[in-house]
Parts: structure tokens; C-alpha cells; sequence
């Protein structure tokens, strides 16, 4: 867990607000230059983890170290960390510019217009800079509050949930903007957020977090493939159960005759076929009562309700827990 | 619906019409007619009352009314930010404290004004004290001065700064405070870069609504001043009482309400979507 390349460490850190315990014995270790998710559910503890590094919020054990040293003690003005707010916290008053130059001014730094004017070409600002946030676009604002931190420099950029408040369309296309942003600048982000896709699509590694805890780390297809506990393992990504043993949808087959002696099948009765335009969802009840999806190509079989069907799966596809 | 409408104005606009532009018409003319032999007003126009402003006894008079209003309002608007700042951080004593901020209105403003010439006067419980306690041989001149027209009035006028601030204070995002730490902003730099130019409206409707009353205040200085601290107010009331001169009281209420009214202005015209 601690390498010497890790710039953010996090040891047993905890929070608990009165009975409740928002951060639970957290370690975690983050490289430099890395995009690093925190996934949960909301309540998960993982927006307060992220409050902890930016000094919002003092844990209650446990140790932040950033470049070596503990940091869990100083003022968030005193951290080299920058955050971007869910609701991007601009200054209502002051120009684009202005926001961007804000954090620049505290720390009296040089060249100022320069950075100012490169960070907003970067994030593709130009032309905006003396408009008010409320006189530019969500989107615009989101690439305003990213800039803003930025430009700073930060060892480590925070981002809280930044793309929940970007409608549907437009979180796709900011994401992979995010992403390639991030390359460019070779800045650490930790990256906070509850949509798996996003989680998964986007980060170098990930950590999921449940009820205050960090249940596993590692990279998207580790965390996908190899979930270590059930949690993990169902918020990721749909999951059929038959028996203790868990199958995702995608690797559920389904077909009119049994498989033969490659692998154990199921006899099921096909419930509903759902049409998803580039697959189809199939849900099938085995004898046990049990339900079953399975996600099959358009270009296959056509299954009806009410016919009799085998479920089987590869055995390296089969999802254990203890 | 014009008609329904022109009904449910109907009371307010009698109200207006009776009981605020009548009088001030009244006065408006009584300040253009000539002092009658035993008060009460007698012919010819003139506008000799105006004239007299221009006295410099009676400027000095204004000039002494404006800076212990101002001083008063400033002093306010420093008590006030920070209770109002604790108050909006209190989580769920807030309603309570809120409640002590306008608990003073529930008494009459003179039995509370008598109750601080208790505190102050010579014989009075500071004095008293501070010399039981052998700190001081000859009491302190608490009462009678500007200081403690100055203090009556902070003391009246606090709760008119405090309520505007603390609206302002409350739509304040508590994001944008923890953003400016973030971004490297010590407390002292988030108070006057962030938090100030963002209540600067609550700022402002508290200055005015402590300032206006504070210039025209007659009863703090005449009570806690004891007629050596004259502020504008008690000459006009002088005017319609002892000095009998109404013509006089008039000119000068209607020349107090223009300067009011022009830095009113002056003040709309810098913020056009304050709340003035």
C-alpha cells in the first residue's frame, strides 16, 4: 500500500460524527499522476474521505500524508490540495477571470495573466473571462470551478461529484474532456462519485466504498471482474444469483437446446424478452424460483415467454464470494 | 379585475392620503407662514423659517446629528455582523437567539431607555459598583454626554442591523467560504474578498434603517443626553413646545426629510438592484 511514489496516503483514517461513522478505518494509497475514483453509494463515506484530505473536516484517528507528511492537522489554505464542489462553489460576484485568478492572488504567485490565459485555453474558456458564472452555461461552469483549481497546480485535485449537476447528454462527452484534460496536465485526481460507468470509464484505479469502509481497490477490470465481496460485486454492474454463486448478464447464455458437457446448465422458463436496441434482456425462472437475465445479441435466437430454455455459463466467468 | 383591484387598494390609499400626505402638506405650508403670538401659526407666506436654517447654530446642530448617527450606525453594523454571523452558525439555537435579538421590543422603549439612566447615572449600579469595589473615588461621568446617546442609540437600533444581516448571511453558501480556504484564502482574506462584497445588500439595509431613525431619534439624547447633547430631533421639538415657533419645526422636519431622501437616492442610484 505505501510506495514511495504515492503522493496522497491515507492511514486508518476515521470521522465519526457523534454515533455515526461516516470514514471507517480507511487505507489508501494514491500515485502521482494517477486518476483515482472513490465509488459508493451516497452515504458511503466517500464525499467526507474527500473533506478529510481538503481539510474541511479533522479526522477523528488515523493519518493524511501528501508528499510524505502528515497533513491532517494543517488548514485547508495551508494544503496543497484544490477542490472542485459538486455545485462548483463560484464566486457570484466575481468574473470568470477573476474566480481563476482568485487562488492565485491569496498566494501572491508571478505571471498571473499568463497562467490565467493558458488554463482557460486549456479548459476552452477563452473569450469568457470577464463574464459573471451566472451569465455562462452549467458545462461552462463545471470547466470555470476545474480551472480554477488547476491552475493552482495542486498535488493532488479533489473532485467531488463535479458531473451530477451536467444534464445526461452532455456527462458523456465532459468525461472523456475530464480525462483528457487530466493526461494533459499530468495532475493526481481523486475522483468522488456514485455512477459506476463513470467510475469505470475513466480511472487509472478505483476504490469502492460501503458504509464507511473501503471494500477493494484496483484497476476497472480487476474490481469488475474479480469483486471481493458481494457489495462490490452488485454495484458494479446487474449480477444474477443462482446459488451463492454470482454470473453478470453478459456472460449468462442462454439457448433452446442444453449445452452439452462444456457446463452444467439450468432448465428455465422464459419470462420476458426485452428489446434494448443494440442487445436483448432475457429474464428466465429457474425451478428454484430463482430469476435470470441474460443479456443476448439481436442478431441471435428470439426468445418467447413461456418457453423452455437452459441457463449455463463459462466457469471462469462464475463470481464467489465467502 | 381592475375594479376589484381599485377595492382592495381603496383602504391603503385612504390610509396614505389621511395620514401621511395630508399632515405633510399641513407642514409644508406651516413652514411658509409666519409664528403666531402664542405658538400656532398667522399670515403673511414668507419663507424667513428657511432662511434661519442656514444659522450657524442650527448647522452645527445637523452636523452633530449626523456624525452620532453615524457613529451609532457604525458601531451597529460592527456588533452586528459578527452576532449575526454566530447566530447563522448556530445550528438549532438559532430560532432562540433570534428571539433575544427581538425580546428588547416586547417592553416599552422608554422604560428601557429609564433603565439604562439607572445603569449610568452618578448614583447608578456601575457607579456604585466600580466604587464599592474601591476601583474608583469620584463616579464616572457615564450620563449625560454624546457617549451615552451613542450607546442608547447602538443599544436601540442593534436588532435592525442584526435581522438584514443575518438574512443575507443565511443565502450565503457555506461552499463558497470552504472554496476560498481551499484555494489558499486565509479567514481574514475569505472575510473581505468572499463574505463582505456578498452581504454588502444586508450591510446596506441595515446602515439605513439604523441611520434614518437615528438622525431624527429626539427621545435617547433628550433622556441620555440631558439637553446638552441636542440633536436635530429635540430642536424640532423644541420648536412646537417651549420656542413656539412651528413655522420653524416645520421648515426644519421638511428639510431633514430631503436630505434624507436625497441620500437615499444617492445610494440607489450605486446599488439599482439593492433593496432601496
Amino acid at each position: 500500500m505505501s510506495s514511495p511514489q504515492c503522493v496522497l496516503e491515507l492511514r486508518d483514517v476515521s470521522k465519526h460524527f457523534s454515533t455515526h461513522r461516516a470514514v471507517d478505518s480507511v487505507s489508501l494509497g494514491i500515485e502521482r499522476g494517477e486518476f483515482f475514483s472513490l465509488l459508493g453509494p451516497s452515504g458511503c463515506g466517500k464525499t467526507t474521505t474527500l473533506r478529510l484530505i481538503a481539510g474541511f473536516e479533522e479526522p477523528t484517528s488515523g493519518e493524511i500524508r501528501l508528499n510524505g507528511a502528515s497533513i491532517q492537522h494543517l488548514k485547508p489554505y495551508q494544503r496543497n490540495v484544490s477542490t472542485v464542489f459538486q455545485n462548483y462553489a463560484l464566486f457570484p460576484h466575481l468574473s470568470v477571470r477573476e474566480n481563476v485568478e482568485f487562488g492565485l492572488r491569496r498566494r501572491s504567485e508571478n505571471h498571473i495573466g499568463k497562467r490565467v490565459a493558458e488554463v482557460l485555453d486549456l479548459v476552452q474558456l477563452a473569450g469568457k473571462e470577464s463574464r459573471l458564472p451566472s451569465e455562462i452555461s452549467g458545462g461552462e461552469r463545471q470547466r470555470v470551478a476545474l480551472a480554477r483549481s488547476l491552475v493552482l497546480a495542486p498535488d493532488v485535485l479533489l473532485l467531488d461529484e463535479p458531473l451530477s449537476a451536467l444534464d445526461p447528454n452532455l456527462r458523456k462527452q465532459v468525461r472523456a474532456e475530464l480525462k483528457n484534460i487530466q493526461r494533459q496536465v499530468g495532475i493526481t485526481f481523486l475522483f468522488v462519485t456514485h455512477d459506476q460507468e463513470e467510475a469505470l470509464s475513466m480511472s487509472d484505479r478505483l476504490g469502492v466504498m460501503h458504509a464507511g469502509q473501503l471494500q477493494q481497490t484496483g484497476t476497472p477490470e480487476e474490481i469488475y471482474l474479480r469483486p471481493r465481496t458481494r457489495f462490490v460485486a452488485s454495484f458494479l454492474g446487474a449480477l444474477n444469483w443462482i446459488g451463492d454463486i454470482g454470473v453478470r448478464p453478459e456472460a449468462t447464455r442462454i439457448s433452446k437446446q442444453p449445452p452439452g458437457a462444456e457446463a452444467p446448465s439450468h432448465p428455465a422458463t422464459v419470462a420476458q424478452s426485452t428489446f434494448l436496441g443494440n442487445c436483448v434482456h432475457v429474464e428466465a425462472s429457474l425451478v428454484t424460483g430463482q430469476t435470470v437475465v441474460a443479456e443476448v445479441s439481436r442478431l441471435g435466437d428470439n426468445f418467447v415467454a413461456g418457453e423452455q430454455v437452459f441457463i449455463w455459463w463459462q466457469p471462469a466467468d462464475e463470481l464467489r464470494f465467502e | 379585475m381592475n375594479r376589484l383591484r381599485a377595492w382592495f387598494l381603496a383602504p391603503s390609499w385612504a390610509v396614505m392620503l389621511l395620514l401621511f400626505l395630508a399632515p405633510l402638506a399641513i407642514i409644508c405650508a406651516y413652514s411658509f407662514e409666519t409664528r403666531g403670538a402664542y405658538g400656532g401659526i398667522s399670515l403673511p407666506w414668507t419663507t424667513e423659517s428657511y432662511q434661519r436654517l442656514a444659522d450657524p447654530i442650527y448647522l452645527a446642530i445637523l452636523w452633530r446629528s449626523f456624525w452620532i448617527a453615524g457613529l451609532a450606525t457604525l458601531l451597529c453594523l460592527l456588533f452586528g455582523f459578527p452576532l449575526a454571523l454566530f447566530i447563522s452558525r448556530s445550528a438549532e439555537r438559532k430560532n432562540l437567539y433570534l428571539s433575544l435579538v427581538i425580546l428588547p421590543f416586547w417592553t416599552s422603549f422608554l422604560v428601557r431607555t429609564y433603565a439604562w439612566m439607572f445603569l449610568l447615572r452618578d448614583t447608578g449600579l456601575i457607579n456604585t459598583l466600580l466604587q464599592k469595589l474601591g476601583l474608583i473615588h469620584d463616579p464616572l461621568p457615564l450620563l449625560y454626554n454624546d457617549g451615552a446617546v451613542v450607546l442608547g442609540l447602538v443599544y436601540s437600533y442593534l436588532p435592525f442591523v442584526v435581522l438584514p444581516l443575518y438574512a443575507t448571511i443565511e443565502r450565503l453558501d457555506p461552499n463558497l467560504l470552504e472554496a476560498a480556504a481551499d484555494l489558499g484564502a486565509r479567514p481574514l482574506a475569505t472575510l473581505t474578498r468572499v463574505v463582505l462584497p456578498l452581504t454588502a445588500p444586508g450591510i446596506r439595509a441595515g446602515a439605513i434603517l439604523t441611520f434614518i431613525p437615528c438622525l431624527g431619534a429626539y427621545l435617547t439624547p433628550d433622556l441620555l443626553g440631558g439637553g446638552k447633547s441636542v440633536m436635530i430631533g429635540n430642536l424640532i421639538q423644541n420648536q412646537f413646545t417651549s420656542a413656539r415657533d412651528w413655522p420653524f419645526g416645520s421648515a426644519i422636519s421638511l428639510a431633514l426629510m430631503a436630505i434624507v431622501m436625497a441620500l437615499l437616492m444617492l445610494f440607489a442610484r450605486r446599488d439599482p438592484e439593492g433593496l432601496v
